[in-house]
């Protein structure tokens, strides 16, 4: 079985968000992870792997720094990378970066191909259905269980107060969540084969039956029209009494609002 | 594609077991508003298996007409019938602006629709307004009317953003659920109800369903609640959320929580307040023993009345609170518990 993993190198957004003076994001400043919906996306390409043998490729778009998720995947049991890099890529919305990648998987031999759910930097949730419907495969999204039977894949899909149990023929896109498994560490032997692997390069020549006005910025059907700080709507008041006080400033606002 | 072709506001009237959810009916009232703006219509996309009957509720809520897509494939919401179905009514009807709500369903089915018709789409919207695009002029750039606007956080709430798609249509968007507000219910209105199937013809792309499992849930929705009480990590245990659900069954309100909450097996997910979990704006929402993370904070922030409890003075949850209490949890909530039971006794 070969599966293809797509991960994404994201800012860690836990830290809070760091901004140049213009407003634009200060990368540079914020430490970078494995997306974790990705990171959970590839640790069950792996158990699949470790159960019925399989080839694990990870797959990532970014700019060439983002070859260090590429070995970190390594590192965890993955076997080969490929980094898809141009500038001509760069600024590229939902629509653009999963034809990127559909592009770049044209090329590939899969069975799987497993996404995120979504991105901590984007929050979106499209880029993985988008890439199956240009492949024309299936999709199943929300992923918590996956297993292998014969030529099809049987998932558990999570709704908001239900699952389904889904089985769909190969090949076919699944998108993980984080919370599918808890993804395992590096290992020695992996650190030392990822520090050694050769990681694919590719750029916009070697993407497959895409057209250029389907790229990057200028292929991006949506366009910012303003970014911004949050504007919050800032504190009210703060009282530090003891507890019998404080019930009573608690109760004299609820009658002041009307509420009791 | 010649986007003078493209008119009318669509929204996808989402059902689960052929009832409305509520997003159908936020998406209703929100795109009233923005065919007024245009002086167009709004029509709601219903699409299921028997579900004709709910066209008369989608009238009562605002729409103008309702197109249904009936069809035995339809039954249960899988993505390729699903996108089948609204990729055809796009081809054939040609709306301007076509919605669907941010749900599990509408996160999937969105993406697979708007790739197959080539077009945008923005992800989780909390605003959506119609207007210019560039916002601002831009001298040797041409200033588009009409356009809708679509604003949504971004990096984990840090941010927030406005996204335009000038030059595709139609303009899509996914909203959050709970943001946008139903529009009053008018009885007996009726709409235009047009039957629209396109024919489904089973491929790769269906998947089976093998077996559908619902979990058991007698919990009140938190989406609904007017009275929210939330407790996060600082409650300490399971078992201390007693001292939540005493004070909830005081004010007729529903619990709720903080991710930390789910994460450590207290509560359920259904419970979760946040940028993962639900938003909420209900009348009254008690933050207890939670920091106030900016990921819990987007979900909540709209809530009228914000009463924080919190024994460390420089939790960021005092930043958007309006009135924050700083002090022991366990004291003051069994405390505030009691008075209030006296308090209504006496009404």
């Amino acid at each position: 079985m070969k599966i293809v993993v797509c991960v994404k190198q994201v800012p860690d957004t836990k830290g809070g968000v760091k901004f140049n003076p213009d407003g634009t994001l200060d990368r540079g400043a914020m430490l970078t992870i494995m997306n974790p919906d990705d990171k959970a996306g590839l640790e069950a390409a792996l158990r699949l792997k470790d159960q019925y043998g399989a080839e694990v490729t990870v797959l990532t778009m970014g700019l060439p720094k983002a070859e260090e998720v590429l070995r970190e995947a390594i590192a965890m049991g993955a076997d080969k990378g490929i980094l898809v890099t141009d500038r001509v890529l760069g600024g590229a919305d939902t629509w653009a970066t999963s034809q990127t990648l559909a592009g770049a998987l044209r090329n590939l031999d899969y069975d799987l191909i497993i996404t995120g759910r979504q991105a901590i930097d984007g929050d979106t949730a499209q880029v993985g259905p988008q890439i199956s419907e240009h492949l024309g495969i299936p999709v199943i999204s929300y992923a918590q269980k996956i297993e292998v039977e014969g030529d099809s894949v049987i998932v558990e899909r999570q709704f908001d107060d239900r699952y389904h149990v889904l089985k769909a023929k190969m090949p076919c896109l699944i998108t993980a969540l984080a919370e599918l498994n808890e993804p395992r560490y590096m290992t020695p032997g992996g650190i030392f084969d990822a520090y050694k692997a050769d990681i694919t390069v590719w750029g916009r020549a070697d993407l497959k039956d895409v057209d250029d006005s389907n790229l990057g910025l200028k292929g991006s059907p949506t366009q910012i029209a303003k970014a911004s700080d949050k504007v919050r709507k800032g504190a009210g008041e703060k009282v530090n009494l003891d507890a019998a006080a404080s019930v009573d400033y608690i109760i004299d606002k609820l009658k002041v609002k009307h509420v009791i | 594609m010649n986007i003078q072709d493209y008119k009318g506001v669509f929204v996808f009237a989402q059902q689960v077991d052929n009832e409305l959810s509520g997003i159908a009916l936020e998406l209703v009232g929100k795109g009233k508003d923005l065919a007024k703006d245009l002086g167009t219509e709004v029509t709601a996309v219903l699409v299921g298996s028997g579900i004709k009957g709910l066209a008369d509720e989608l009238a009562e809520y605002g729409a103008d007409k309702v197109i249904v897509v009936d069809d035995p494939e339809l039954k249960e919401y899988r993505t390729e019938p699903y996108a089948h179905a609204l990729a055809s009514v796009i081809n054939e009807f040609k709306p301007e602006i076509f919605l669907v709500g941010a749900t599990a369903i509408g996160r999937d089915l969105g993406p697979r629709v708007s790739a197959r018709i080539h077009t945008g789409l923005t992800a989780d919207c909390t605003q959506l307004d119609i207007g210019d695009f560039p916002i601002n002029p831009i001298p040797g750039k041409e200033q588009l009317h009409n356009q809708l606007l679509m604003t949504r956080p971004a990096f984990g709430g840090n941010t927030i953003a406005t996204i335009a798609c000038p030059n595709f249509r139609p303009q899509m968007a996914t909203v959050r659920p709970g943001v946008m507000q139903k529009a009053e219910r008018v009885p007996g209105a009726k709409a235009e109800v047009i039957e629209f199937n396109p024919g489904f013809t089973p491929d790769n792309k269906y998947v089976e369903i093998l077996k559908i499992v619902k979990s058991v849930s007698d919990v009140a929705d938190i989406m609904d609640a007017k009275i929210l009480v939330s407790g996060g990590r600082g409650v300490g245990s399971a078992e201390n959320f007693k001292l939540l659900d005493d004070l909830a069954e005081v004010l007729g309100g529903t619990v709720s929580c903080s991710r930390a909450v789910v994460d450590a097996g207290w509560k359920p997910k259904d419970l979760q307040v946040g940028q993962t979990g639900k938003t909420v704006r209900p009348n009254v929402y008690f933050a207890i023993g939670i920091s106030g993370a900016i990921q819990h904070v987007a979900g909540m922030e709209e809530s009228d009345i914000i009463i924080a409890i919190n024994k460390d003075e420089s939790a960021p949850i005092f930043d958007v609170a309006d009135y924050g209490i700083v002090g022991d949890l366990n004291k003051i909530v069994p405390a505030l518990t009691e008075k209030l039971k006296a308090e209504l006794a006496n009404k």
